[in-house]
């Protein structure tokens, strides 16, 4: 630190911000690679690169690499400048960065190697699974301990979604990953079947409630109002909005095993939280959103703002699809089929990658000593691009999942099933080759801001910027 | 059958299922109540520009949040949801399970019941009854013995004339309707040069490139170590226990000398699973017919 003025911890903004292009392009790569498996599957090359261990390599790395990053980049950021102080925590802060490297470093070479718990989006060993709570703990410990230093009284809206994120995956990672190791790569989960099941979605569907939607409307509630240059629309939403998504969200878990050993009341009362949770779930596109208006003009030459609001639209249907597809009746249909998958993806690529790819060009100019990035028009590029990519990923697997799901349940009149397994597979070929291209765009998208943010970091000025004053109350 | 071990937690369930439902309807009452200044911010600022409106939540949307709550405890009145209380509909998913199973059967099952009267070799002749088989086994057994019914490593080709345990229509059936356990036990206290020789000489039986000399010990061994138990002084095999003919040009796992020496040093296990149980006498019947058809052709 040079001179007697306090600055903003930006360095870890910076490595997290990086990361998070980085982290993005490796798995969206494994991600195209899987899809392109489907389509011809002669590139299942041996067991280490086979759709079945790749295919958890993709979920991890796009889940907690890529969205990881971007959460630590932008709270660590947004943190800072909203408790106007510099961020708590000394070695803490380089240990979260640097641990949660390690951590994705050891997820690349255990899942391709098998080494498994066989949980989805909690695959990682033992050893791993401590890791993670260390790092996790020390970051809850660099977040709270900012807060409490804050030189502000108010807490800005933002940093109760952040804070609800770390709070939650907190509890989630701990008790999912309850495991008996009977070796040093080896465990057993402490629960057992249907248990094991409720345990797992739980855990489950809240890495999707709390992860990748909390800790994003935390980035949306920060980089909208600060990129629209306006107030956000209304604070009292935002309280309801926040209360009732955090409680709801925790419920929604059994909606994952309709139709299962699951007990009849238990999958009704997670279906009835999953519909109560469309309206918490759409307060925030609503404050999203509508804090543009009186000032919609900017959409038309400002592409981060197109990023923004664009992950808000996306947000606000994928959440209107949720809670319809927990309906017993639609899930019957929609269950295991494609559908599922083009679900989880509007709201993964349409929301949580757009709201990052959006809060991170508004945040590599910044933190590199520049005004903006080296190529706003490559930033148009990027939008339109990952924006067709979306559409296409999402509505060929639309087609396909209701396709598989009809022919699925499709009889004849001697009641034997129309269609065998097979002839679904084959079915689905056109979409799945439809799928996998809608994928390559938005995987060229992030090479083209990968290039954009290189250029942007040449020769740049990475001073720390000044802890800024708070602005005396007027009210 | 209760889902739970005592009263208590369906009191448990029932309360905070009931109380989380009201504390949302609760929060946003409450929060309805605020007073609001349209287009006046809250006063206060972060990071310079950050301010929030203090405007009221959209109309629509409070009422879109009632809707869900409302259409909640109707749900709960109809449906399983709270503790051990069944709803006033009565419906389990079991129960739909059986009500459209149910259905199915009934409509199906004059057809199903026309074949199980006849004869198995006069099922396969029936050209309706081969349609309907061949989707039963497209549905039910083509995840082991391939689309093709030709089989694969370990599981047998059902297309050719020879068959483990017979293939009479009898034979087939009772395969299908009670599944079938083939063990062939692990034979490495023979040593290593003892089971090279054994392999040698079973390659030869079906005429495969093999070591004369090694053969000749291994025709000894195979009568002196038990083999003949279950394969026959011939090596034809025994299809009461399932035993493969060794002189024929039909490998299950494989012909190779590795494959074969790891057959018998370490043994074989495979099962074909019951279905009695799980698809009754009628399709199974009809099953059988399917399979039996297959190696009608071949020679």
């Amino acid at each position: 630190m040079s001179g007697t003025q306090t600055t903003y911890n930006d360095k870890v903004v910076r490595q997290f911000a990086v990361m998070t292009v980085i982290w993005g392009i490796v798995g969206m790569l494994v991600g195209v690679i899987i899809a392109a498996q489907l389509v011809w599957p002669e590139l299942n090359i041996g067991p280490w690169l086979h759709f079945g261990r790749l295919r958890p390599l993709h979920t991890n790395a796009v889940i907690f690499a890529f969205g990881g990053s971007a959460l630590f980049a932008t709270s660590y950021w947004c943190v800072q400048r909203t408790c106007h102080t510099r961020l708590w925590g000394g070695l803490l802060i380089p240990f979260t960065f640097w641990g949660w490297q390690i951590i994705i470093l050891l997820a690349a070479v255990t899942l391709p190697l098998g080494i498994t718990t066989g949980k989805e989006y909690a695959e990682l060993e033992w050893p791993i699974d401590i890791l993670i709570t260390l790092v996790w703990v020390s970051y809850g410990l660099v977040f709270f301990g900012t807060i409490a230093k804050r030189t502000v009284s108010h807490i800005y809206v933002a940093n109760w979604f952040f804070g609800a994120m770390i709070v939650a995956v907190a509890l989630l990672h701990l008790v999912n990953s309850c495991e008996i190791p009977v070796g040093f790569l080896r465990s057993y989960s402490c629960y057992a079947g249907v248990q094991d099941a409720m345990i797992q979605w739980w855990y489950g569907h809240n890495a999707v409630g709390f992860f990748l939607t909390a800790g994003f409307l935390g980035m949306m509630y920060y980089f909208v109002p600060k990129q629209a240059g306006r107030p956000v629309y209304s604070y009292r939403l935002s309280v309801v909005h926040f209360w009732a998504l955090i409680f709801t969200y925790m419920w929604a878990g059994p909606h994952h095993l309709h139709y299962t050993a699951l007990p009849d009341w238990t999958q009704s009362v997670g279906m009835l939280f999953s519909l109560i949770l469309l309206a918490p779930s759409w307060g925030g596109m609503i404050n999203g959103i509508m804090t543009l208006s009186g000032a919609w003009h900017k959409l038309r030459d400002d592409p981060i703002l197109k990023f923004l609001i664009t992950s808000l639209s996306f947000y606000g249907m994928s959440t209107f699809e949720g809670p319809m597809m927990s309906i017993k009746t639609v899930n019957a249909l929609s269950h295991y089929t494609d559908w599922t998958v083009g679900h989880v993806h509007s709201g993964a690529l349409g929301w949580v990658a757009m709201v990052s790819i959006g809060s991170m060009y508004y945040l590599l100019p910044r933190v590199f000593g520049k005004t903006e990035m080296f190529s706003t028009k490559l930033v148009t590029v990027h939008f339109w691009i990952a924006t067709i990519g979306t559409v296409l990923y999402i509505a060929s697997m639309w087609i396909a999942g209701v396709m598989q799901g009809l022919m699925w349940r499709a009889v004849n009149a001697d009641g034997t099933l129309a269609y065998s397994f097979v002839e679904s597979v084959k079915g689905s070929y056109p979409f799945w080759a439809i799928r996998w291209l809608g994928g390559v765009l938005f995987l060229t998208g992030m090479l083209i801001m990968a290039y954009n943010m290189f250029k942007t970091m040449a020769g740049g000025n990475t001073k720390d910027a000044p802890v800024v004053a708070p602005v005396a109350h007027h009210a | 059958m209760s889902d739970f071990v005592s009263d208590f937690w369906n009191l448990y369930v029932t309360v905070i299922v009931v109380g989380s439902i009201l504390a949302c309807a609760v929060l946003l009452i409450v929060q309805g109540k605020a007073t609001f200044t349209p287009g006046k911010t809250m006063g206060h600022v972060w990071d310079e520009t950050l301010e929030e409106y203090n405007n009221p939540m959209p109309k629509w949307w409070s009422w879109l949040f009632v809707i869900t709550v409302v259409f909640a405890f109707v749900y709960l009145a109809l449906y399983p949801g709270l503790g051990n209380y069944k709803g006033a509909l009565g419906w389990t998913s079991a129960g739909q399970h059986k009500t459209e199973v149910d259905k199915v059967d009934a409509t199906v099952k004059p057809l199903f019941d026309k074949y199980l009267a006849m004869d198995v070799k006069a099922v396969a002749g029936d050209k309706q009854a081969m349609e309907m088989g061949k989707r039963l086994y497209l549905t039910y057994c083509m995840q082991c013995h391939g689309a093709d019914a030709r089989g694969a490593k370990g599981f047998p080709n059902l297309t050719d004339n020879d068959w483990l345990y017979g293939g009479e229509p009898e034979q087939i059936k009772e395969t299908i309707t009670n599944g079938r356990m083939g063990v062939m036990p692990p034979h490495a206290q023979l040593g290593a040069d003892t089971i090279k020789d054994l392999a040698n000489f079973v390659r030869s039986l079906s005429g495969l490139p093999n070591d004369s000399v090694r053969a000749a010990k291994g025709k000894e061994a195979f009568a002196a170590s038990g083999c003949i138990g279950c394969h026959g002084p011939e090596a034809k095999g025994t299809q009461a226990v399932g035993a493969p003919n060794l002189t024929d040009k039909v490998w299950l796992y494989g012909s190779s000398e590795a494959t074969i020496t790891e057959t018998i040093t370490n043994g074989r296990q495979n099962k074909m699973p019951a279905w009695k149980d799980f698809l009754g006498e009628a399709k199974v019947h009809l099953l059988s017919a399917y399979v039996y058809s297959l190696s009608q052709g071949a020679k």
